[in-house]
């Protein structure tokens, strides 16, 4: 991993080439080990899956939990995918050496932020649809289902890189990065779900849509910051 | 530093300042909670509509303005500490933290207990219930973030971090639930009350949210003083304390 970082571009002036190079080495070394991300889109299907069998399989009560189900489902598996973004680099000393590197922290966090949607983010986009059909969704909701989660995971993901750098290396920190995170989720499952159930009820989503991109512009502004600082802190 | 007040910056001046102010605090909060008490059970009449469960707002309100109050001085603490690096403004948001999940306790139970008689249920999905929820969760987050860091000085800045970020987001999260909430409730259940409150309850409400503020300050004061003996207990002027040296 330490010959990777040998990167040092000769214009090292503009953070860009950092976000490049953080996004091109995290989708590699996701993309190395595809089964860990398989499992994570199956844990997606399988949970989405369990609730027509624990309530009913009725198209009426499908289509009313349907929305709710399926973010809430998204919100797990982004949960779950978190330890990804900074835990093996931690462990190896290579977010140390991250850390150190002349470029800004800030962007080679944030291109790790990039990477960790692409790679968990955007799957499960993909295939939400699919399991949307499940739930009896027509192909009006499903778009805009799909265009939901476009907008509302990479929030996840920068909410999540926070929660995820604070609770590096700490005792029980899975469950402690739920506790942290899950109420800071909340804003995106209320304008998420909000938008599919309007589409489905037929008040029309651009509302939701619109807030959950209000919501993406001001992660995209605030988070990377507040996880570079995290990051800072775990590794003092 | 000219200025005094960066004299009390230091752990070693506050905590006498902070042990002499404590049973002025203290007992303002005592005297204002039975003054407020008097007022709220004895001299307030009996509401038209409501009965008497609506004297739990005597304790509701004040406890619920203080959990996000007590939120936001945390914040600003934390601010202070990420800021400028002083270990007490930490000390403080530390010390905060339990007051403020208490109040945001409270102000949930005794709302459950006043929605059973008014509302005929412990819990609605409300606005204001659902936020205050999330406000609980915030503060346990961040107690047990602290809980699970062992150096304190990185507990101190993950914590202000935490904090920040949630204050940030507490206007985002009343918002989106307040939105979800006036799209998925009828009006079945209505907060609203009346808007002419007569003019001894809400006397009653305010001395009792004084009360409030007074303990959280005093309840503050005390818990960094033992945050302070604790963290500084190798400093020499902690072991010629004299409750440390009798101890």
């Amino acid at each position: 991993m330490a010959a990777t970082l040998a990167f040092a571009p000769a214009h090292s002036d503009t953070a860009w080439p950092a976000v490049r190079w953080a996004i091109v080495r995290d989708v590699k070394l996701a993309l190395r080990s595809r089964a860990e991300l398989g499992v994570q889109l199956l844990f997606y299907v399988l949970v989405a899956s369990l609730f027509p069998l624990a309530m009913s399989p009725e198209r009426a009560t499908l289509a009313l939990i349907g929305p709710g189900v399926l973010w809430v489902a998204a919100l797990l598996a982004s949960l779950l995918s978190l330890p990804r973004l900074f835990a093996a680099d931690y462990a190896d000393g290579t977010l140390e050496q991250i850390a150190l590197s002349p470029h800004p922290l800030v962007a080679l966090v944030g291109g790790k932020i990039i990477a960790h949607w692409l790679t968990t983010g955007l799957p499960l986009v993909a295939i939400a649809p699919l399991v949307g059909l499940q739930y009896a969704m027509d192909e009006q909701t499903l778009t805009v289902l799909a265009a939901a989660l476009l907008i509302g995971t990479p929030i996840l993901s920068l909410l999540g890189a926070i929660g995820a750098a604070l609770t590096l290396g700490l005792r029980g920190s899975g469950s402690l990065l739920a506790l942290l995170i899950l109420p800071l989720y909340v804003p995106v499952l209320v304008f998420g779900a909000g938008a599919v159930e309007a589409v489905r009820t037929g008040l029309g989503a651009s509302a939701h849509l619109s807030l959950l991109g209000a919501g993406l512009l001001i992660a995209c502004v605030g988070a990377p910051f507040a996880a570079a600082a995290a990051v800072r802190i775990a590794l003092d | 530093m000219t200025t005094p007040w960066f004299k009390f910056a230091s752990p070693a001046t506050f905590y006498p300042l902070a042990g002499k102010m404590i049973p002025w605090f203290g007992g303002a909060a005592a005297l204002l909670a039975v003054a407020g008490l008097v007022i709220g059970l004895v001299v307030a009449p009996t509401d038209a509509t409501q009965g008497d469960s609506y004297r739990i707002i005597f304790i509701h309100v004040p406890a619920a303005w203080m959990s996000m109050f007590l939120y936001a001085v945390m914040a600003g603490w934390s601010a202070a500490a990420l800021g400028f690096h002083t270990r007490l403004s930490a000390m403080m948001a530390q010390a905060i933290a339990p007051t403020g999940a208490l109040m945001t306790f409270i102000a949930l139970w005794t709302g459950a207990f006043w929605g059973r008689p008014t509302w005929g249920t412990y819990w609605a999905w409300d606005a204001r219930m659902t936020s205050e929820l999330i406000l609980l969760f915030l503060y346990l987050g961040i107690i047990a973030l602290r809980n699970a860091i062992d150096d304190p000085r990185r507990a101190d800045r993950a914590c202000a971090v935490l904090a920040l970020t949630g204050v940030v987001n507490i206007p985002i999260i009343y918002f989106s639930v307040y939105w979800w909430n006036t799209l998925h409730q009828g009006s079945s259940v209505s907060l609203t009350r009346a808007p002419t409150m007569a003019a001894i309850m809400l006397t009653g409400m305010l001395v009792m949210a004084l009360a409030a503020w007074f303990y959280a300050i005093a309840a503050t004061l005390i818990r960094v003083r033992t945050i302070i003996v604790e963290r500084e207990r190798g400093a020499a002027w902690v072991a010629a304390l004299r409750e440390v040296r009798n101890a």
